[in-house]
């Protein structure tokens, strides 16, 4: 059964690419988990300002860079806004990947020494496990990971054993597996670690686009996500922080418009948040971020959530229906976000995206950048459909209809 | 009939030629495709500066495996300096499909890691 029409949200017609044809058929897209698309309102907003608002920003004085400052600064108070933060501590960065790198140097290279551990999961992307592999091979500090059980999810016991040894400078874990799609309890984990002296970072890349999120009632030192996947544009990430921490913090890059004040031999470090944004900021992108978490808030992200995992639901009771398929992770929708992982006894997971692919229907294959998971799941990919917005019960049947006639071709 | 999946690739990825280990072997080598993660080997046997017998293991996309099983049938037999001098262009040729730019790599892999038990040469066939 489709999943009922009060939670579904309707929204395709804002978004343009969708009028497209491939070989005539319409475009399905089930690939979110990779970037999302983009509603008419970003596109216009990103072309606007470059049209009509374009000058540096920071050091104008004509009228021209004046509104370009006030774009800029209101992109990033809607931003701060959307997940229940403040604009000060809010961090325009490149992508998810790039806030968690200035974590781990400007934090990092301060506050983690020779004995002491990091802590991450076995489920991370390796945006949030390569720059924690080189900072402990810098420093001489121990990376350690909490196990992943077959339902994809954590356990609580491992985290206080592991911060019981006393040795744990940082926990970073993802909010929800771009893999298993599971929901980790974000909060729990931040409260956990903050008791036993320990800093927290969450990824929170998957979380951001598609369920409610609150900074501030979730209490992690650090909160990463990247704008591309929260149907803005590519180019820009949010790390958020807090204050206490950032103000102690040197900076990650440095050079022009995160200084106060340079002479020949020093420097002093601009406010918050300035001093960790060195250079001139993508400030197009920013703008269009801005009008996307202003479209998703006026979705209300209670609804896209109902919305998305109504839609999950019916995407696992639907895969069902292909035989061979096995769905890796938590078997209930509400356990997990809107994506499912999957492989097909007889099939590489290349071969069947590539049959997708032939009906039309866009789902990615590989390891998602999360190699150590999929030793733990005893694969080395798998294909991935995952779910936003603006997707449909009809998107999900378009999908079974490939795979089943991607058996067919490989005569299973 | 489909393009990319025809009679003849199916029947390689289902059964591949000369799939398996080789012991005692002369030469082996392990390479892996960074876009899914497979990890293909191969155990080479050598006599008289010609591959004698080889043998691939390891597991992929039926792109992969029916371009290692094909390519196995043409390698067995071949000088060493010959195999060291394949290209691209061949194993796309002798394949026989057209192979989309993201799936280049799959269909590569088996000579990648041949050229590099032969002649140490890691670098994705030009
Ligand atoms: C959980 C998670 N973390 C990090 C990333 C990296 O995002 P980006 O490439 O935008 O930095 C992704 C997306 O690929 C992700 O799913």
């Amino acid at each position: 059964m489709p999943p009922v029409a009060e939670s579904a949200l309707d929204v395709k017609g804002d978004f343009p690419i969708f009028a497209r044809r491939f070989d005539g058929r319409p475009l399905v897209y089930l690939d979110s988990g990779s970037t999302s698309q983009k509603p008419k309102v970003v596109i216009d907003a990103l072309a606007g300002h470059l049209r009509n608002h374009n000058a540096n920003v920071h050091r104008g004085v004509y009228a021209l860079a004046q509104e370009a400052d006030a774009a800029y600064d209101s992109a990033r108070s809607r931003v701060a806004a959307f997940t229940g933060a403040q604009p000060e501590t809010t961090i325009f960065t490149k992508n998810v990947t790039e806030a968690i790198n200035l974590v781990a140097y400007a934090w990092g290279r301060a506050n983690v020494g020779p004995g002491d551990a990091v802590l991450i999961t076995q489920m991370e992307h390796h945006a949030n496990i390569v720059p924690w592999q080189v900072l402990c091979r810098e420093r001489g500090a121990e990376l350690r990971y909490l196990e992943v059980d077959e339902r994809g999810e954590l356990s609580l016991e491992q985290l206080d054993v592991e911060l019981a040894r006393g040795d744990v400078r940082l926990v970073a874990v993802t909010h929800v597996s771009n893999v298993l799609g599971t929901i980790v309890p974000v909060a729990e984990i931040a409260a956990r670690a903050r008791a036993a002296g320990a800093v927290s970072l969450v990824d929170g890349a998957q979380a951001v686009p598609h369920m409610a999120v609150d900074v501030e009632a979730i209490g992690a030192d650090f909160y990463a996500w990247t704008g591309h996947k929260a149907l803005g544009p590519m180019g820009i990430g949010v790390l958020h922080g807090r204050r206490e921490i950032l103000e102690r913090m040197e900076p990650f890059l440095t050079g022009g418009d995160m200084i106060s004040s340079v002479d020949f031999q020093s420097a002093t470090w601009n406010e918050l948040p300035y001093k960790f944004e060195a250079g001139t900021p993508p400030v197009a992108e920013a703008v269009g971020l801005g009008a996307a978490v202003e479209y998703l808030g006026r979705l209300g992200m209670d609804r896209v959530r109902a919305h998305e995992r109504a839609l999950t639901g019916y995407m696992l009771e639907r895969l069902e229906d292909v035989p061979g398929l096995r769905v890796a992770g938590a078997p209930e929708a509400e356990a997990r976000g809107g994506l499912a992982s999957f492989t097909i006894e007889g099939m590489h997971p290349h071969d069947i995206a590539e049959l997708a692919d032939r009906g039309g229907v866009c789902i990615r294959a590989g390891h998602h950048c999360a190699q150590p998971l999929m030793s733990c799941l005893g694969v080395s990919a798998t294909a991935r459909a995952s779910i936003g917005v603006y997707n449909e019960p009809g998107d999900v049947d378009a999908l079974v209809d490939t795979l089943l006639a991607g058996r067919e071709v490989f005569g299973l | 009939m489909d393009d990319l999946y025809r009679d003849y690739i199916l029947d390689h990825y289902k059964q591949p030629r000369n799939f398996g280990e080789l012991d005692p072997h002369d030469l082996e080598a392990m390479e892996h495709n960074p876009l899914c993660g497979d990890e293909l080997g191969v155990h080479i046997r050598v006599k008289d500066d010609r591959i004698e017998d080889l043998r691939f293991h390891g597991h992929g996309c039926a792109i992969s495996q029916a371009s290692a099983s094909i390519a196995s049938e043409e390698l067995i037999g071949m000088e060493l300096e010959q195999v060291g001098k394949l290209g691209a262009d061949w194993m796309i040729e002798l394949l026989g499909i057209p192979v989309s730019a993201t799936r280049r790599k799959c269909a590569l892999l088996n000579l990648k890691v041949v050229r590099s038990a032969v002649t140490g040469d890691h670098a994705w066939p030009a």
